[in-house]
């Protein structure tokens, strides 16, 4: 983190009601007056904007700005937690108030003098939404619109989103930790349907990252989304039924790896662990995969949407080995479970809002590459399943079952790729699954930047990716036989 | 709990009541006459800055929240959240904003920003409010606010209790996730420059409890809930912690059962998400869209004679009971299905217009819609299964609108002879919405009334369960 950022949030969040270093340090000895271990401060400011294409028009725009500040107080393995959208002393005293109460009154921790965390700098401290003019804006929707009907003429609907979000955090705490962080955030999406002889099919792509809106102008990759949705939509209309039942399943590069997410990530973050709540709850050293694989939780990758220069606590993100050649090597740590499991943060601290609480959550979360040939992988299976794009899953973190709903796939046969079928789901078990991946492909790839992730109701952007890798069993939930 | 990454596009932001921030009110009654004034400020300034027409909706919501876990606390968040949000028409352009600031110059920000935002908009000729003469009346009393006076410190001793009893009815309950406690209450507003608006406060509290079992090397978990408008109506603490640790414990040893087409019994509380599937197909943007496996269906079989799907808006403590819709219309009790045909569509003023239609007042949603079948005993329904599936949880995305395809994951038991024989997991259901809904071959009496859709369990006649 650079000195701009603390100084920039210092001008955006306190300066406006005059607030200063000393009021936020008063507010933190005030609650460590109790019998409470950790105390922190969360101001945040964030403006998003959104408009939407639509029958080749941009009908509807809208902007939205919320600010405040969650105060945090914990005591043992209890947490209290208030929160103010006024960034005011009073509200912020009446809020400290609350949260504290959690604790018994005596006892006395002190506060650590402030040392500014030191941060990444994955991006820049931009403004996404002043970064093009709402005329460019708006005239990049519609080449993208343009683009997709010129390409084929069963395009019959095309949608257009674009949105951004510039949020500016700050984060003091009662262990010294002083943080600041500027995130900016794109997203650019098209959605077309197709039509042919009366058969109707849907599909989407998209992208972006912690990038200004000219990313979608660079390479042409607004007009790529467009060109990649259409292929998909036509694709579709070709589908055949998707098999049902238990059949080897090679998964395609980049977005797929919602495998990980779902199959590895959520299992292993350390809310659950130190509940012991999850199927790889104590399991640290342990072969939980394939001597394949090795995956990583990385939030310090340059621009990506999952990455972060520091996280909600304000720890620097850092790249983290969770399994490392089938081996479980860790968990993915916010302060209070690292403290409890007496383990190191991880930078994995995040939370929606100022209005939330944290809780350990994945950043980007990836596999790193094998050596195969993507062509060879699918060489490789007599009958099974190709999945190259997907719309999103869920895990069961406890029975250790995930899902993932495939919106691009083809039957392979004899090796060969011979047709597109239908979505369908694939239901596995997350440790079972990964100890059956028995070629990892030389072919890693991120996702386009596109991925939300929802937990106990908190929604973040993360990223996933992954090379093109073969598992020997997954339940393929089709109809066809 | 469900950890879905979804790829999704961006739902514009639009002013729905969807901003959190802190607030200091005192009671309903101030909140109420706080909002109505903020509304019409709003719409004041929308005017003097030169809106042809404009409409605003704003929250005020307070609450608390506890969990329990293994007998100690693990969390008590205090929430005080409020929202305005705003949409402007300069002739047939809009724009919109919202803010969680309610002073005079945050609203004037926001007013500012939606204009700047119609200045790029491309005129629309559907765009507009709801029709002058379809606004309610008067905002009928609902019953919907039931406050709660209850203490942090009450609040944990009843969670306790409920995790408390949910740990002691099985030796196999082993862990937990905690038993949790909130209640809410808030105030919600609408108005728009026809001079209507309507104000009414609403309150929401529940007790839920999830608790993990383990045999072997195998954990399972599972949970239980209650939730309602009135503090009186919520299932007891033990009742709720037991019902949770039922559930649990039934889904040990589960396992995968091999590939077959079977019939497949829905039980309530996920039948309920088959019903929210057609809903969104019938509504109006999926049919001007063209995005609906059921596109030009009114008037069509699309359930078997026997199904009537009743909308009752005006139900006293209804959970999705309102007064008037998204856009000041008057709700009203209604069919959308009746002897299996379709009626009408789910339509608010935009994608009525689209349609040559009118509105049905559903702007925001259906509200309190309720499956009138034929109401089978659910014991009896599971006894005229020779083989078949009864699924108690869904899992994953796994529905195209466009085309119906439906596949999903599943857990729940097997059934041969019409006795449960094992608890089933890691396997999908899979099937399309339309012919499913044509093969609805009963309704149960088994009434989950936690839920804007009120549902019995639903039987399916014939789905493709894939496994091993």
């Amino acid at each position: 983190m650079s000195q701009d950022s603390l100084d920039t949030a210092r001008a955006a969040l306190l300066a406006p009601t005059g607030l200063s270093d000393a009021d936020l340090q008063g507010v933190l000895d005030h609650l460590m007056g109790h019998d409470i271990d950790s105390a922190d401060l969360y101001f945040q400011l964030s403006r998003h904007e959104g408009w939407a294409l639509e029958d080749g028009l941009v009908k509807e725009g809208s902007y939205n700005i919320e600010h405040g500040v969650g105060v945090r107080a914990v005591s043992g393995e209890r947490t209290g937690f208030a929160y103010s959208d006024e960034i005011v002393l009073p509200a912020l005293t009446q809020a400290a108030k609350a949260a504290r109460a959690i604790a018994r009154s005596g006892g006395r921790s002190a506060v650590q003098a402030w040392a500014r965390s030191e941060g990444h700098s994955l991006y820049v401290p931009l403004d996404p939404l002043a970064s093009l003019s709402a005329e460019d804006k708006i005239a990049l929707m519609h080449e993208l619109d343009t683009e997709a009907r010129r390409l084929d003429p069963r395009v019959k609907e095309v949608m257009v989103h674009l949105a951004g979000v510039h949020e500016v955090i700050m984060v003091a705490a009662s262990d010294g930790t002083l943080g600041a962080d500027v995130r900016p955030l794109v997203r650019l999406n098209v959605s077309v349907i197709a039509e042919n002889n009366g058969r109707r099919e849907q599909a989407s792509s998209g992208g972006g990252g912690r990038v200004s809106y000219q990313y979608f102008l660079d390479e042409e990759r607004g007009l790529g989304y467009a060109r990649e949705a259409v292929r998909q939509a036509l694709v579709n209309l070709e589908a055949i039924d998707a098999p049902a039942g238990a059949m080897p399943v090679v998964l395609g590069p980049g977005w797929p790896g919602v495998l990980l997410h779902e199959a590895v990530g959520h299992g292993l973050e350390g809310d659950f662990n130190r509940k012991g709540s999850s199927a790889y709850s104590g399991r640290i050293g342990e072969a939980v995969a394939s001597e394949h694989c090795t995956v990583v939780d990385d939030g310090t990758l340059e621009s990506r949407r999952g990455s972060l220069n520091v996280d909600d606590e304000g720890t620097p993100t850092q790249h983290t080995v969770l399994i490392e050649r089938g081996v479980l090597k860790g968990y993915m740590q916010d302060k209070l479970n690292s403290r409890l499991m007496g383990v190191a943060a991880t930078g994995n601290g995040r939370r929606e809002s100022y209005a939330h609480l944290p809780m350990p959550r994945m950043t980007n979360t990836y596999m790193l590459a094998g050596e195969h040939d993507p062509q060879e992988i699918i060489a490789s299976v007599d009958r099974g399943l190709y999945a190259v794009n997907f719309g999103g899953g869920q895990v069961d973190i406890t029975s250790g079952k995930f899902v993932f709903s495939a919106c691009e796939a083809y039957l392979i046969e004899k090796g060969s790729i011979v047709a597109p079928v239908k979505g369908a789901t694939l239901i596995g078990n997350g440790p079972e699954a990964m100890t059956r991946v028995s070629m990892v492909g030389n072919d890693l790839r991120l996702d386009s930047g596109v991925g939300t992730c929802g937990k106990e109701g908190q929604s973040v952007p993360v990223g996933v990716g992954q090379p093109t890798l073969r598992i020997d069993e997954l339940t393929v939930g089709g109809t066809g036989t | 709990m469900s950890l879905p990454l979804a790829e999704q596009a961006p739902e514009p932001r639009l002013p729905a009541m969807t901003t959190t921030a802190a607030v200091t009110s005192t009671s309903p009654l101030d909140s109420s006459a706080r909002l109505e004034r903020l509304i019409a400020d709003t719409l004041a300034e929308a005017q003097r800055q030169g809106a042809s027409a404009a409409e605003a909706g704003a929250s005020i919501e307070s609450g608390l929240s506890v969990t329990v876990r293994m007998g100690d606390v693990e969390t008590v968040e205090h929430n005080r959240d409020k929202g305005l949000g705003v949409t402007v028409y300069f002739g047939q352009r809009k724009g919109s904003a919202s803010t969680s600031d309610f002073s005079a110059q945050a609203i004037r920000d926001a007013v500012a920003a939606a204009c700047s935002i119609a200045r790029y908009t491309a005129a629309d000729p559907y765009a507009g409010l709801a029709d002058s003469t379809l606004m309610a009346a008067q905002v009928a009393n609902l019953s919907l606010h039931h406050p709660w006076a209850l203490t942090p410190a009450a609040a944990i001793d009843l969670a306790a209790e409920c995790e408390g009893t949910a740990r002691e009815t099985d030796a196999r309950i082993t862990n937990s996730e905690g038993a949790s406690v909130s209640t809410h209450e808030g105030v919600r507003a609408y108005g728009n420059s026809h001079g209507f608006i309507g104000v009414y406060p609403t309150s929401r509290h529940s007790l839920s409890c999830s608790v993990i079992g383990k045999d072997g090397a195998t954990m399972q978990r599972d949970y239980w809930y209650s939730v309602a408008r009135d503090p009186a109506d919520l299932d007891s603490a033990k009742v709720v912690g037991e019902r949770a640790a039922q559930r649990t414990v039934r889904r040990l040893n589960a396992r995968r059962v091999a590939t077959c087409q079977v019939p497949v019994l829905f039980s309530a509380e996920v039948a309920s998400s088959l019903v929210s599937h057609f809903v969104r197909a019938v509504s109006g943007s999926s049919q001007y869209r063209k995005a609906s496996f059921l596109l030009d269906a009114v008037g069509g079989q699309v359930f078997p004679e026997f199904v009537r799907l009743h909308e009752q808006p005006h139900l006293p403590k209804g959970l999705g009971s309102a007064p008037f819709d998204n856009e000041g219309v008057a709700t009203r009790a209604q069919d959308l299905v009746s002897e299996g045909v379709l009626r009408r569509y789910v339509l608010g003023s935009y994608s009525a217009r689209r349609l040559g239609l009118e509105t049905t007042g559903n702007a925001g949603g259906v509200h309190n819609l309720f499956i009138e079948g034929n109401a089978q005993d659910v014991g009896l329904l599971q006894r005229s299964l020779r083989r078949g599936l009864l699924v108690t949880e869904l899992m994953g995305q796994g529905v195209n609108l466009v085309t119906g395809d439906y596949s999903r994951g599943a857990a729940g038991f097997w059934i041969e002879n019409g006795e449960i024989q094992f608890p089933v997991e890691e396997i999908t259901v899979a099937g399309n919405l339309r012919d499913m809904f044509q093969a609805l071959e009963a309704t149960g009496s088994d009434i989950d009334r936690r839920s804007n859709i009120v549902t019995g369990s639903l039987l399916i006649g014939r789905m493709t369960v894939a496994g091993s």
